[in-house]
């Protein structure tokens, strides 16, 4: 028994190992470099490796789950972590902070998130949740000579572990008036009668994972976290750990809350078109380009909950589909800052970006791309993630908040419009410096997946992410 | 006698200074600290006092997660601290406000 609860979480046996090893070879070098990188990221594909071959079933008591949908999100997660990792390295040596603790706190982030995405109660949850955290905290601050990289790993320290507290508090009451931590026990004692005790706890529980996610009301850190932390962090913050987070709500509401849809889908919905509206309308006033990305974020946040909001297979599939290929855009979309540089500075604001299609066509255009696509228009992947949740809701009988999240969608489209204009319409005031090679080529990349490669790439993701949905047996 | 409801009553007080500690306090962000840590021994009474009052052991092993994660938070976020007050020289939690809007 013990020996097949082992075989379920090679993935984090993999990368717990490897993990403390780079550690130990880091401090002994003293610095990190390429070689150093390169085995943190082969380090990943193992663990990615190992969690497609590896077998599936319960563990450790029923404490962690290996199931279709923990190996769906695990690969998404390991690739964008991998990426994470690609980016920095090229940033950060560019800034003279080269350091081997950041792939080793990403590799730990990844292990987090792994965590999370196959949870099977409480006590794993949360271990998962706050093993992420921490290592985000660090990597928010990694700059910590600069005053606005400290300042936002302070803010998103307090906020998050705030929301922590949430989150455990709402935990401890489930735990008691259910009288168990394993979700398909809880979902046993809410069986016809959900206890109000249990209701309260899943509210705080709701909370403290809106806080991960960075929905409305609880977005007020994203923005400052966005702008102050390290950009090739911040791309890396804005695709890994808000999938994790979303695939473990999908976990404790589909498979511990299952039967009280009808209690949780009201607060879900609200959150959900929150996000939406705060997203669409605050993005408006933006000039920083991070800051616009955040709020761009809390949107997209919020069409991903409508999709987990109508609940069902279809609803988890869409709410994996979305938040993959929104995944792509956003890494895509950062790789761009990442690689831009314009007179020994960083480019973040609005008028920065004036005349780059002069300059950096290609670049230009994968931004330009993943504008599009994030605004939904139709041949980009964003169109296809947006058309996912549409229909997930009008199947569970939510045609309003599928129109109201359309109107949202139309305002945020003028802050993607403007962004576009400046990139091809505006005129440069002084020539960018040369890009690093693995930012640009991340960001191509990632700008062919959102037209055309990744309408090739629905047709073998469609049936993956709804395998990973029937894990909750429909 | 003292029942579960006078457990519980004491945890929710707890967690309640504790959230209106982060949110009220607008000086020192080491009171910050102290009031995460103020909210997760509330959770820990939850988790005590359900375990005792279901016979079930695993609230008091989710306590003791709960006491060694509560120990590396604290341990990052002083750290984080740190880096902050060399930075500025002051740990008001006025002055972080570089980035508005």
């Amino acid at each position: 028994m013990t020996s097949f609860s082992l075989s379920l979480v090679w993935p984090e046996v993999i990368l717990a190992g490897a993990t403390l090893i780079l550690l130990v070879l880091g401090a002994f070098r003293g610095r990190g470099g390429v070689v150093f990188n390169g085995l943190a990221v082969l380090t990943l594909a193992a663990a990615a490796v190992a969690a497609v071959v590896g077998p599936q079933g319960r563990g450790f008591a029923g404490g962690l789950v290996a199931d279709d949908l923990a190996v769906f999100a695990k690969v998404a997660i390991y690739a964008a972590s991998a990426f994470g990792i690609v980016l920095g390295d090229r940033w950060l040596a560019r800034k003279g902070e080269s350091k081997f603790e950041f792939p080793v706190l990403i590799l730990l982030a990844a292990l987090g998130m792994g965590m999370m995405a196959s949870a099977g109660d409480l006590i794993s949850l949360y271990i998962g949740v706050e093993l992420h955290s921490l290592a985000l905290y660090v990597l928010a601050a990694f700059r910590r000579d600069d005053a606005k990289s400290s300042e936002a790993g302070l803010k998103y320290f307090v906020l998050g572990a705030l929301s922590s507290g949430l989150l455990l508090y709402g935990a401890s009451l489930i735990y008691g008036f259910a009288g168990s931590t394993h979700f398909d026990a809880i979902a046993a004692s809410v069986q016809g009668h959900a206890d109000t005790g249990v209701l309260f706890g899943l509210v705080f529980l709701i909370c403290g994972l809106a806080f991960k996610v960075s929905a409305a009301p609880f977005h007020m850190w994203t923005p400052d976290v966005y702008e102050g932390a390290p950009t090739p962090v911040v791309g890396f913050f804005a695709a890994a750990p808000k999938l994790a987070a979303m695939v473990l709500l999908a976990r404790v509401l589909q498979e511990g809350f299952a039967e009280a849809v009808e209690q949780w889908r009201q607060v879900i919905l609200l959150v959900a078109l929150a996000s939406v509206f705060v997203g669409a309308f605050a993005g408006l006033a933006q000039k920083n380009l991070k800051r616009l990305w955040a709020y761009s974020s809390i949107a997209n946040i919020g069409y991903a909950l409508i999709g987990l909001a109508a609940g069902g297979e279809a609803g988890v599939q869409a709410m994996l589909m979305f938040m993959v290929l929104y995944m792509v855009d956003v890494t895509g979309f950062f790789a761009c800052l990442t690689a831009l540089q314009r007179d020994g500075r960083p480019m973040e604001t609005l008028e920065d970006m004036a005349g780059l299609v002069k300059e950096r066509p290609g670049l230009a255009l994968a931004m330009t791309a993943f504008s599009l696509s994030a605004l939904g228009l139709p041949p980009f992947t964003g169109f296809f993630a947006k058309f996912y949740v549409f229909k997930a809701a009008i199947g569970a009988h939510l045609e309003w908040a599928a129109i109201a999240a359309l109107v949202g969608s139309v305002v945020a489209a003028v802050y993607y419009l403007r962004l576009i204009k400046v990139i091809w319409f505006d005129a440069a005031p002084s020539a960018t410096e040369k890009p690093a090679v693995s930012a640009q080529a991340i960001a191509i990349a990632a700008a062919l997946f959102s037209f055309p490669v990744g309408l090739v790439a629905l047709i073998w993701l469609d049936p993956l992410s709804k395998a990973a949905a029937a894990a909750f047996g429909g | 006698m003292i029942g579960l409801t006078h457990y519980l009553t004491v945890a929710a007080i707890l967690f309640t200074i504790g959230v209106f500690g982060i949110f009220v306090n607008r000086k020192n962000i080491i009171v910050i600290l102290m009031s995460i840590e103020l909210i997760l021994l509330a959770v820990n009474i939850n988790l005590v006092a359900f375990s005792v009052f279901l016979h079930d052991v695993v609230g008091q092993i989710f306590a003791m997660f709960v006491l060694t994660v509560a120990a590396a938070e604290a341990a990052v976020g002083l750290a984080i601290l740190v880096t902050f007050f060399r930075n500025r020289g002051d740990i008001a939690v006025d002055d972080a406000s570089m980035m508005k809007g």
